[in-house]
């Protein structure tokens, strides 16, 4: 406790009343999610040293398709600006609004991860697999694992959002929805990086 | 035989009746061991009706105190386990000479090398860790439960998944033959076709998905629910090593996991991550591999430094010797952790510049550490020094690891590591570290707090025996290994040729057996002090004349920990409450909030065992059930709001009534 004064009283030893630490489920979040970049980190890393080990086969230049994969990233960012305007909303507390941005922000993840396996598939079937060369294994490996994070991300989202819809914007919801807004903009940064690094960079070389 | 083979491949993958290695004596002998003891156990839990008792009380717990002490126990299994290995193999090179092939055939003795070095890392000493951060670091910071008291529970299954899953590999199919690290090309899919490599994959994933999720429980523990009062400086030294510790594991095994991925890649899929062909390059995986590798022993040896500098301060009645300089020592660790693993692989052929940097990082380390010695002397120096068990490991330990610390700034000369690498003398190196620091350090740390988790003591001559074998046959094990390893013999042999190194070979082995005498004094010491528990009995909550929190509360604490969340004023905050007559509160009490228990965890942990061996087989269809199912409770789980409860006054109030009468009993 402290004194009038404000200094702390140092013959008291104990709290008289109950103790109720700060919630620590943002910051044990933001944690997390740092240990994610990392692995993200790694699979760059990979990319950067072997991305060039083409073993004869073809080269991003044979490969990307800058219009489509621009359309693929505007769906991602589109994605993440109506993500915040759910968090608006849930902030003014009105919970229809917020599962009706919840919803569109789903269909632009969606639509994300259909054109990336669309793009996947065409690889494939010219014979780019990943089996063919260093650089498409670490290729596959980088888009894959973030394909599959916002695959994850619209899962959990949609589960959110029965959640939401059963017990309303209770605190535990907001808390979450807070959790799963950080892991949706943080694979929005991750993709810009993916974007400029795999995509723009491989097609200028 | 099935006359459409491929239902058979479809329903068992490639997993047959070959698998089952019925045709090798020592595994058969070892299985029927371990089947035996295992009934035996599950038929006394059975006998006694204690499953319900267990499911309730343990298994399902998110108390962290006993989740620690389930950390333990399964590390202590673990080192029985790894210490056979390590015995068949001091064995193996004891009499393997000339004609004598020994018992050990390569193929077996190379599964025996690699189970070892990853059972002693990933199943004994990360649980003792982990387990003994669990378990004193809630206290230290006067808190009633970890951040996340149900991630923690799931942690801890996911790491008994990991060791189980090691443990099946001995008796159904094998284990890696690649060392503990798994270098590619040797553990890609040309180099090992088998499910060894698959096996270690998937423990390790497994478990280190507990390692991660358990080091973000301890971070934002410590960072969010210290007691009022209790700044950064303020923190115990064992509160700050363990933040540090966490902080590794965050940033480290994170890399593990992606870089084994990358490896399962190569062995499911058909990439060329490291392969030789097709672009690949095995270099990455070490370096990869090493990025993770080298923190870990951090990882490792913080937590130890921590129990250390708590029992060197009690047992020396004084405060620690240069507090800041302990705090400051161990985050320049922290991060110079990050800038030596090259170390590792001079001999890559990096050249001159790249090792010399890396060289002299890893030289720097010896300064922090070095530091914090001298710190442990000092604190010693003029103290009231009472040599009890934990003192005594704390006294083998800081000779033993000075030792270990001057070979290793000896390997870090890059010149020299040309000639020591992979040889004999890196492995007494490391041990000695690793037992020297690590061991001493967890077994001096479980000595000191067992009072506080059983309410009693340990029996100090049996513990004085264990420390007296263990730090002899550490001496006698390692040492020759030096010599050897100077002498040029490299690791991972199972036969010589030379008959002029086998006297070296015959002492290390004689040590194994003083080692293995020391275990046995350990169990020796548990069961004894169980038998005479009355009389070594700690009824004050503070046998040894503590400094910290966890020493204010009863010996066990109770569920809740502390009636009343104490305020802190001194870094030693207890001795402080002690010296400036703090009296317990006697009423006044509230209810308490509480964390509720679930079975989530056990139920996944278990799940994932089964998804590991279907993917190691090849068992598609079972994988794919399995990590549906996996998906659905974990779905499931978080449907469940109802995850907290108040324990009632009138509960609080019997648990601190019981301890006033036991106090007074006492006086």
């Amino acid at each position: 406790m402290k004194t009038a004064a404000g200094q702390p009283d140092s013959t008291t030893f104990y709290l008289e009343e109950e103790h109720h630490p700060e919630q620590g489920t943002m910051l044990g979040f933001w944690i997390y999610l740092m240990s994610d970049c990392l692995i993200f980190a790694v699979l760059f890393a990979t990319y950067a040293v072997l991305g060039r080990n083409y073993a004869a086969g073809p080269s991003p230049k044979d490969l990307f398709e800058l219009p489509l994969v621009a359309v693929n990233t505007t769906m991602l960012l589109f994605s993440s600006i109506t993500y915040g305007f759910a968090m608006l909303e849930m902030e003014k507390g009105k919970q229809k609004n917020t599962l009706i941005w919840l919803t569109i922000t789903g269909l632009f993840g969606l639509a994300f991860v259909g054109i990336e396996l669309y793009e996947f598939a065409h690889l494939i079937h010219e014979g780019a697999t990943p089996q063919r060369s260093a650089f498409l294994s670490a290729f596959f490996t980088l888009v894959g694992t973030h394909g599959l994070h916002v695959t994850l991300g619209i899962v959990w989202l949609v589960i959110l959002m029965v959640q939401v819809n059963q017990r309303g914007l209770v605190p535990e919801n907001k808390r979450r929805l807070m959790c799963l807004s950080l892991f949706w903009h943080f694979l929005d940064v991750i993709w810009i990086g993916v974007f400029t690094f795999v995509y723009l960079m491989g097609v200028l070389q | 035989m099935f006359s459409n083979l491929d239902l058979q491949k479809l329903v068992f993958g490639r997993l047959t009746l070959e698998a089952i290695p019925y045709h090798e004596p020592i595994v058969l002998i070892t299985f029927l061991g371990v089947a035996a003891g295992g009934l035996a156990v599950l038929g006394a839990v059975t006998y006694f009706r204690l499953w319900g008792y267990l499911w309730r009380e343990w298994l399902t717990s998110v108390d962290h105190k006993k989740i620690g002490i389930m950390y333990v126990i399964l590390a202590l299994v673990m080192l029985l386990r790894g210490f056979a290995d390590a015995l068949m193999m001091r064995a193996q090179q004891a009499m393997a000479f000339g004609a004598n092939e020994g018992f050990l055939p390569p193929h077996h003795y190379d599964q025996i090398f690699t189970a070892h070095g990853v059972i002693m890392i990933f199943f004994v000493a990360m649980p003792l860790v982990t387990g003994l951060m669990n378990f004193v670091v809630p206290l230290q910071i006067g808190a009633r439960d970890v951040a996340f008291p149900f991630l923690n529970n799931f942690s801890f299954w996911m790491t008994v998944s990991g060791a189980l899953t090691v443990m099946v590999s001995l008796f159904v199919g094998e284990f890696a033959r690649t060392g503990w690290l798994a270098y590619p090309p040797l553990s890609g899919p040309a180099g090992s076709p088998g499910v060894g490599v698959d096996y270690y994959i998937w423990a390790l994933q497994i478990a280190g998905i507990g390692t991660l999720l358990s080091g973000i429980n301890l971070i934002a523990t410590i960072v969010k629910m210290r007691a009022p009062g209790m700044s950064m400086m303020k923190m115990p030294v064992f509160t700050w090593t363990a933040l540090c510790t966490n902080i590794l594991i965050v940033a480290a095994f994170p890399i593990l996991t992606a870089v084994l991925a990358l490896l399962s890649l190569d062995r499911y899929v058909g990439t060329h991550f490291f392969s030789n062909d097709l672009g690949g390059n095995p270099m990455m995986y070490v370096n990869l591999i090493w990025i993770w590798g080298h923190p870990e022993v951090y990882i490792l040896i913080l937590p130890a430094f921590g129990v250390f500098s708590e029992i060197v301060s009690t047992f020396s009645s004084k405060r620690l010797f240069g507090y800041a300089s302990m705090v400051y020592a161990t985050v320049v660790i922290t991060i110079l952790s990050y800038l030596v693993w090259l170390h590792h692989f001079f001999t890559m052929g990096s050249g001159a510049s790249v090792n010399s940097f890396f060289g002299i990082t890893t030289m720097i380390i010896s300064i922090p550490t070095g530091a914090k010695i001298f710190n442990w002397l000092f604190t010693m120096y003029k103290g009231r020094i009472r040599f009890e068990v934990p003192m005594l490991w704390t006294l083998g330990f800081m000779v033993t690891f000075t030792v270990g610390g001057m070979t290793g700034v000896l390997l870090a000369v890059p010149p020299a590591d040309f000639v020591l690498h992979n040889s004999l003398f890196l492995i007494a190196h490391f041990h000695n570290v690793i037992i020297g620091g690590v061991l001493f350090g967890m077994l001096a740390g479980i000595t000191y707090w067992f009072p506080k988790a059983f309410g009693y003591k340990l029996d100090p001559f049996w513990g004085k025996t264990s420390f007296w074998f263990w730090l002899t046959g550490f001496w006698f094990a390692f040492m020759p290994l030096y010599v050897l390893g100077l002498m040029g013999v490299t690791r991972r042999l199972n036969h010589f040729d030379d008959p002029s190194l086998q006297i070296w070979f015959v002492i290390a082995a004689f040590g194994a057996v003083l080692v293995l005498l020391g275990i046995l004094s350990f169990i020796m010491t548990l069961v004894v002090s169980f038998v005479k528990r009355e009389e070594l009995r700690d009824v004050t909550g503070d046998p040894w004349g503590g400094r910290t929190l966890e020493w204010s509360t009863s010996s066990p604490p109770p569920d809740y920990n502390f009636a009343f969340t104490p305020m802190v004023h001194d870094g030693d905050a207890w001795w402080d409450m002690k010296r400036r007559g703090y009296s317990r509160p006697l009423h006044g009490f509230k209810p308490i909030h509480m964390p509720r228990n679930t079975g989530t965890g056990v139920i996944l942990g278990m799940i994932s065992i089964v998804f590991a061996f279907a993917m190691i087989w090849y068992i598609w269809w079972l994988a794919a059930a399995t990590f549906v199912a996996m998906l659905a409770v974990t779905i499931v789980h978080t449907f469940n709001y109802n995850r907290d409860f108040y324990i009632p006054v009138d509960a609080v109030m019997g648990a601190e009534n019981k301890r006033t009468k036991m106090l007074a009993g006492h006086v």
